[in-house]
């Protein structure tokens, strides 16, 4: 739990202590709810700048809701957010967003090169030409998730694997310091993940912030530098070594882990 | 025949002619307002606008007869039908958003509503003793007697300024259509997007009222944009194809509705375009029923094959009638099944290939390369020649295959 549980705040009036000005994401006292029942309470978390997090917690503990609430995607019932210390709405450019794979129809008549110029439509507006520096920025944010061979098939051919990696692109072409990525791992396969997991580093090598939603506990610790947990509330926070223990794993999941998953984690963590 | 031909080169007289250019005009602005419509996956709630802008008529007539007009004002009964179309439209979007009904629900209620309170309207104005309330139920499903030039210059700069619209906000709609939450995520203004999609779409349908009616305005804005999608896999492609069919649909449609007394003129374009999707859907390549049957055909036939040639290897006998006609077509068998040169030629072949993938398997764990052996697919096409020769130096030497 943390330290001091913040009062939930209407309509953005700041309770808990100042965000800080570096942090690429930090929120407080973010409430957000279907209904009636919250899906994440006064939640408080700021990430590090040019680290790799990871947001852990069991299904159903609103770790999608998170970042979808942190983007604007989704309403607040209260709290903020703010991005290397601005307003959301300030910091648009500066935030790369890939989400779900499953979340879009992949029948859509678009073809690869397409999907990743999207990327580059907040930056040409209404009336831009799509130039030939646009086209070689796209072609090459293929090339670093290997998929330039692709550019002009049609993305309803394309495997799991393949889709993941043509959303990294765009999020890529759009030049951003902070990428926020929902489950970028799930159902794609061995190299793939290891492609976007070199990638990921590599942005992070540069000086950009990732964070991810992720569900693989055994993966955190090779992957990430910090990891934020939740389960509705904000369950602990801070750098891998010292905040992914299994006493905090235990009380975030409730009963929903199993001792022996807990036990060879602790073998992991160390 | 003749009179068809007269009307196709606009020379069926002069109505003929304004009737015949104004539903290709319409045509290519439904086409192009409903393809995003159809891709953002909202057909339908072109039907509830569609219907919502019945009641529009009827109070757009009551006020200007009140106003001590005869109510017949094209312009005035559109304006009408417009206002009630909106409000039906937001009701639509207040609904799917504010309640807990889906957006399937909204569009049911407020297209029934709406169009029974219209025909309620309506009736009570036929029995009104003021105003020529003659053809107002012509809105329903259209009517081209006693088009005039006014009608034919509302549809071109309506559809004119709606398809120049939909140039300008193709990338938000696209944005939108494709993938919402990165849309919003980006800063785009989803609900007003939307909004826009579907103020252009009952743009269309008010301009179209009078020519093809509420009741099938919905298929020129639905049917092109489907049969667009069979002959291409581009948005912007989907876009002006979906016009251009729009657009002869209503050009023939208006045409051969011309050469025949009481053929009416909105039923035939919609059937005009309907032949169209038909049309697409049976011999569109890739995506037609056709094209998709042969492919199938042709992918039995080398599964079939490689078969056949992996039964030759190990030196088991074929059984499969297709297996056999396809070895003895290609002449790798003979008549009485056994393998001639050739057969053996291409059986070693495929058993090398075989043994090649076994290899590439083990040395590249990559499954976005290995997840490509289905068999079928030559190891040529997936690794380079030096992969290749590489796989060929830890096979070791030759072996002798069994015959």
């Amino acid at each position: 739990m943390p330290e001091v549980l913040t009062l939930a705040a209407r309509d953005g009036q700041a309770t808990g202590p100042e965000a800080d000005p570096s942090s690429p994401l930090a929120l407080r006292g973010l409430t957000v709810s279907y209904g009636e029942k919250p899906a994440l309470f006064s939640v408080d978390a700021t990430f590090p700048a040019g680290a790799m997090s990871a947001i852990i917690g069991p299904n159903g503990a609103g770790k999608s809701t998170l970042l979808k609430a942190s983007l604007g995607l989704i309403p607040r019932v209260s709290g903020q957010v703010t991005v290397f210390g601005q307003p959301l709405a300030a910091a648009r450019d500066r935030i790369a967003y890939v989400p779900q794979r499953a979340s879009v129809d992949w029948d859509f008549p678009t073809t690869v090169i397409d999907v990743v110029l999207m990327g580059r439509y907040r930056k040409l507006g209404l009336f831009g030409r799509v130039s030939r520096a646009e086209r070689a920025l796209a072609t090459e944010a293929l090339a670093r998730v290997g998929m330039d061979a692709f550019a002009g098939r049609q993305i309803g051919q394309l495997s799991g694997g393949q889709q993941q990696r043509v959303f990294l692109a765009r999020a890529l072409a759009q030049e951003a310091d902070l990428y926020l990525l929902d489950e970028p791992f799930a159902g794609v396969d061995a190299a793939t993940e290891r492609a976007i997991i070199d990638l990921l580093k590599e942005l992070k090598a540069q000086g950009k912030s990732v964070i991810a939603v992720h569900h693989d506990l055994s993966t955190v610790t090779a992957y990430f530098d910090h990891v934020f947990l939740v389960n509705v509330r904000a369950m602990a926070e801070g750098p891998v070594d010292t905040t992914f223990t299994p006493s905090a794993l235990a009380e975030t999941y409730g009963g929903r882990l199993a001792a022996t998953q807990l036990a060879d984690l602790a073998l992991t963590v160390g | 025949m003749e009179a068809f031909l007269d009307a196709l080169t606009l020379q069926a007289g002069y109505n003929a002619a304004l009737v015949a250019i104004g539903a290709a005009l319409l045509g290519f602005a439904a086409g192009t307002a409903g393809s995003f419509l159809f891709l953002r996956k909202r057909a339908l709630v072109s039907d509830a606008v569609a219907h919502a802008t019945l009641p529009g008529v009827g109070i757009a007539f009551l006020i200007m007869v009140a106003l001590g007009g005869e109510g017949r004002s094209l312009i005035g009964l559109l304006l009408g039908s417009a206002l009630s179309a909106w409000i039906g439209l937001l009701l639509v979007e207040w609904i799917a958003h504010r309640t807990r009904l889906a957006e399937d629900a909204a569009i049911g209620a407020v297209l029934s509503v709406f169009f029974g309170f219209g025909v309620v309207l309506l009736t009570v104005i036929q029995t009104l003793d003021r105003g020529r309330q003659a053809g107002l139920e012509d809105f329903l499903l259209g009517s081209t007697a006693g088009m005039l030039l006014q009608d034919a210059q509302i549809i071109a700069i309506g559809g004119a300024l709606v398809v120049a619209a939909i140039w300008v906000l193709r990338r938000p709609m696209t944005l939108v259509s494709f993938d919402a939450g990165y849309a919003a995520a980006m800063g785009v203004d989803t609900r007003r997007v939307d909004l826009a999609m579907m103020g252009l779409v009952m743009a269309v349908t008010v301009i179209g009222l009078k020519l093809v009616g509420l009741i099938l305005i919905v298929a020129l804005l639905i049917i092109p944009a489907v049969t667009a999608r069979f002959w291409t896999n581009r948005v912007e492609r989907v876009l002006w194809a979906a016009g251009a069919i729009g657009g002869v649909s209503g050009y023939v449609g208006a045409a051969l509705s011309a050469s025949a007394p009481d053929l009416p003129t909105g039923p035939i374009i919609v059937l005009i375009a309907a032949a169209l999707f038909a049309l697409s859907l049976l011999l569109a390549p890739a995506r037609g029923v056709l094209a998709a049957s042969l492919a199938h055909r042709r992918f039995q036939r080398r599964v079939h094959r490689r078969q056949g040639l992996l039964a030759l290897v190990r030196g088991e006998p074929i059984h499969d009638p297709l297996t056999l006609r396809i070895l003895r077509a290609e002449g790798l068998i003979r008549a009485d099944g056994v393998a001639t040169d050739k057969g053996r030629a291409h059986a070693a072949k495929i058993a090398r290939d075989e043994r090649r993938w076994d290899i590439a398997r083990r040395v590249h764990q990559d499954t976005s390369l290995t997840g490509r052996y289905d068999g079928l697919t030559p190891i040529e096409d997936v690794f380079t020649a030096d992969q290749i020769a590489d796989f060929d130096a830890r096979l070791g030497p030759p072996q002798p295959v069994g015959f």
